[in-house]
């Protein structure tokens, strides 16, 4: 191969930053995959008590996707430099954000006092520990929106591409931890 | 005889270069400017990899250590340990007549011990943090990793995981005494054992903080890999080493959060009262209320990682090992495709193989079936890894210096190791072998041993990239010698005692009529073991010797390599080269090609070369 066509085949690639995100998506994936296979593995060793989610699951996952459509409203704001809407649309994604960990607790009572108890049957144990586990991938998810509503009041608004690319982070992971909870609660409903 | 032809790196650099304005930008006090950022906190990859290394050494030694003190118990379970007492405490029981023993208790946590060290602290991150730090930058032609933050926080996760297991060292009930595996219940059940209480409950704090360690270090490693490779360094133009690193990474990646998954429920059964891995367990004469969970659920979870971690410690050792063959063979490393093919057959293998450790816990003997097909099937490509290497060996002008030395008894301990795990992947075999000494022959050999020379092998052919200068040789020659002889004369007589059944972990044989007549040698293996550690503290002196008064490296390219951390300056700053990045024209190993005895891959290809890879 001649020096030329090594020159032009060496572009730029994607912003490693992102890329790195994403590997760290296949740790998270293999972390709840683990999970939901141990959830099989033992449901099909008996002794499994069967109970129906309350609706508060419901709201918590229309919450959960308003706020991505908001987050990703705010996202396209900012690349086309629409001030007001990046701004509210971020502002509405945190506040469905909290009402989708708020749901979930509202529904770990509602669980608990129907008799699905942590400590009793497997089912239970599982169930309180994947969400669990999900709602802190949440939680670590608001503190960076957190973050970024700090960036969208206090600095100036100037678009950059660096700005953006960090936005978009934040974007990407809200998503994600979005597409897991619809995974997880398509897995708890039909494995139930 | 082959022409040698000197290059120059600098001019060729200048020449060819890739100038991608690093230093137009001023680094130099974001990263270095005093003493605490520059060697303690540091975010500099060359710094990182020897803190790694150093951390690795310190537990090393310790790890090492333990297994003496257990070792003693084994072949002199007779003679006085009173003279450990100022280290060991009331872990040294003495009797009436003055004769002090090694508490079973502390027995069984000192084995414990010796294998998390050895296993997650020495040979993974003391390895893989290493190595991967030091290498991938460097012959990757990249200024530094993708992010140095993260990679400074996989370091000091690591630190903080060392400190948290060391403190549980000196717990008035000792640190965790269940088995590396950390099975339930005595895992799961704080009252299950001396060591069960705060001494797992560390241990889980202190692993659960390595598994973020790793995972922080290879979401880095495979980023760096794929996005900041220099101009001309395709994929298939990596040296062997970076492949193998990759890999590594994967499955790192992919491993340690189904590990930290069963951390999560171990936790819920010991402080929550879950019952995922307990079940009808009573304890203390009393019945637990805990029913229905499954303790081989844990171990599942358990061995999904923990095999891919076996092969975890070994890839960036065949990565090191092949790299230095070929160096020093001043050849080709044979096969270079097929290498890279049998890393991530090896790597995608290694993830449907876990059951093998669990042939003999109750599973159903047909799912056995499946696993004892994969597990054959890994030893294909491990196979054509050792016939690579002997045929890059073969006919070759070795030069038998200390990390090629280290190198050839690498492959000399794969092959006997690896002979080994066949048998154990037999199931109808595995009835016998299981829980043997067998099969502590058998993994200390092929990872253990093999993973250490291939680790020393490392260490000593960048040193002079590490520190400037150069191990001493003679040193080296009888570390290794010793090292060679001696972890044979360790681990073989193992085999026989574990087809003769005698079962690992146990504190003393004198019981067992059918066992006692192997006293004689434990003895030997014990004196083996003494004489190995006092040759390892050779190679300690050797190395903080060697980084002081060592010999020093006058050329940048003391081995006549041609991979691209030998063009960098021989003290390298921050940003690994002082102007432009080198481009890369050719594959790692062109070794006497065209009658040249080696050419850099910094080197254009001339009119009509063919590419040595084709
Ligand atoms: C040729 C390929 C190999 C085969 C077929 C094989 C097979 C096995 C089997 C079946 C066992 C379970 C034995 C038992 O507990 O009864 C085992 C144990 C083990 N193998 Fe291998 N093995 C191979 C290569 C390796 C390599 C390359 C490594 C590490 C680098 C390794 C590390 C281990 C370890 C650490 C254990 C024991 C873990 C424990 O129980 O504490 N093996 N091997
Ligand atoms: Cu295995």
């Amino acid at each position: 191969m001649s020096t030329a066509i090594i020159e032009t085949s060496y572009k730029k690639r994607l912003n490693p930053k992102k890329f790195a995100l994403w590997v760290s998506f296949g740790s998270i994936i293999m972390m709840f995959g683990s999970l939901t296979s141990a959830y099989i593995v033992k449901q099909a060793s008996g002794n499994w008590l069967e109970f129906i989610m309350p609706n508060h699951f419901i709201i918590s996952t229309i919450s959960i996707i308003l706020s991505s459509v908001f987050l990703h409203l705010s996202f396209n704001a900012l690349r086309t430099h629409k001030k007001a809407m990046y701004q509210i649309g971020l502002v509405l994604a945190v506040i469905l954000g909290f009402s989708f960990v708020a749901f979930q607790y509202y529904g770990w009572s509602a669980l608990f006092s129907v008799g699905v108890d942590l400590k009793g049957n497997a089912s239970g144990s599982f169930f309180y520990l994947i969400t669990g586990l999900h709602a802190l991938h949440v939680l670590a998810g608001i503190a960076a929106l957190f973050v970024a509503v700090f960036h969208a009041f206090t600095l100036k608004f100037k678009p950059s591409t660096m700005r953006i690319n960090r936005y978009e982070l934040v974007v990407h992971y809200w998503h994600f931890v979005g597409i897991l909870w619809i995974y997880l609660l398509g897995f708890l409903i039909l494995c139930k | 005889m082959a022409e040698i032809t000197t290059y120059n790196p600098d001019v060729l650099i200048e020449e060819s270069g890739y100038d991608d304005h690093f230093h137009d930008h001023h680094h130099g006090d974001k990263y270095q400017s005093n003493f605490i950022n520059h060697y303690v906190f540091s975010m500099d990859h060359k710094i990182i990899a020897r803190q790694f290394l150093m951390t690795g050494i310190f537990w090393a030694i310790i790890g090492a250590g333990m297994s003496i003190i257990f070792r003693m118990q084994l072949g002199f379970p007779e003679e006085s340990l009173t003279w450990i007492k100022p280290l060991l405490g009331k872990w040294i029981v003495v009797n009436e007549a003055g004769m002090g023993s090694l508490a079973p208790e502390f027995y069984y946590a000192l084995v414990t011990m010796h294998g998390t060290i050895l296993v997650f602290f020495v040979l993974t991150a003391g390895l893989s943090g290493t190595f991967s730090n030091l290498l991938i930058p460097l012959q990757l032609g990249a200024r530094d990793m993708a992010s140095p933050f993260l990679n400074m926080l996989s370091y000091w996760f690591f630190f903080l995981a060392s400190v948290v297991m060391f403190y549980s060292l000196f717990l008035s009930t000792g640190p965790f005494s269940g088995g590396w595996t950390g099975y339930p219940p005595l895992s799961a059940l704080p009252q299950a054992s001396t060591g069960s209480g705060t001494g797992m409950t560390l241990w889980l704090v202190s692993l659960t903080l390595f598994v973020v360690s790793v995972l922080l270090g290879g979401i880095n490693y495979v980023t760096t890999v794929l996005n900041l490779r220099t101009k001309g360094m395709t994929l298939w133009r990596m040296p062997l080493t970076i492949w193998a690193f990759f890999v590594t990474a994967i499955l790192g990646i992919l491993s340690f959060p189904v590990l930290a998954s069963g951390f999560f429920m171990l936790i819920f059964d010991r402080g929550l009262g879950t019952s995922f891995f307990l079940s009808e367990i009573f304890i203390e004469g009393q019945a637990l209320d805990r029913v229905g969970g499954s303790p081989i659920l844990y171990q599942h979870l358990f061995w999904f990682l923990g095999h891919p971690e076996v092969y975890i410690i070994i890839l960036p050792a065949m990565g090191l090992v092949s790299e230095v063959l070929s160096v020093h063979a001043r050849k080709p490393i044979f096969g270079y495709k097929a290498m890279v093919l049998s890393i991530l057959a090896i790597g995608f293998l290694s993830f449907i193989v876990w059951a093998h450790h669990m042939f003999m816990s109750g599973v159903n003997p047909f799912i056995s079936n499946f696993f004892v097909i994969f597990t054959l099937i890994i030893a294909v490509p491990s196979a054509v890894k050792v016939f690579n290497w002997i045929t890059t060996l073969w006919g070759g002008n070795l030069r038998l210096v200390t990390p090629m030395l280290f190198a050839i008894g690498f492959v000399s301990m794969f092959i006997s190791g690896g002979l080994t795990g066949i048998f154990l992947g037999n199931s109808a075999i595995d009835i016998q072998m299981h829980d043997t000494y067998f099969v502590v022959a058998h993994f200390h050999i092929v990872m253990g041993i093999a993973a250490f020379f291939g680790m020393f092998s490392g260490v000593y052919h960048w040193f002079p990239k590490m520190f400037g200068r150069f191990m001493n040789e003679t040193m080296g020659k009888i570390h290794f010698w010793v090292t060679l002889v001696g972890a044979y004369a360790i681990f073989w007589p193992m085999h026989y005692l574990g087809m003769a059944g005698v079962p690992r972990r146990y504190y003393s044989f004198d019981t067992f009529d059918a066992f006692r007549h192997f006293g004689d040698m434990n003895q030997f293996i014990t004196i083996a073991a003494i004489i190995v550690f006092a040759a390892q503290l050779l190679f300690v002196i050797n190395f903080f010797y060697s980084i002081f008064k060592g010999k020093e490296q006058k050329v940048k390219n003391p081995w006549g390599a041609t991979t691209l951390e030998w063009t960098t300056p021989i003290n390298a700053g921050h940003g690994n080269w002082p102007g432009k990045l080198p481009v890369v024209h050719r594959w790692a190993y062109d070794y006497g090609k065209d009658g040249k005895e080696f050419i850099p891959q910094i080197v254009p290809m001339e009119e009509g070369e063919v590419a040595g890879d084709h």
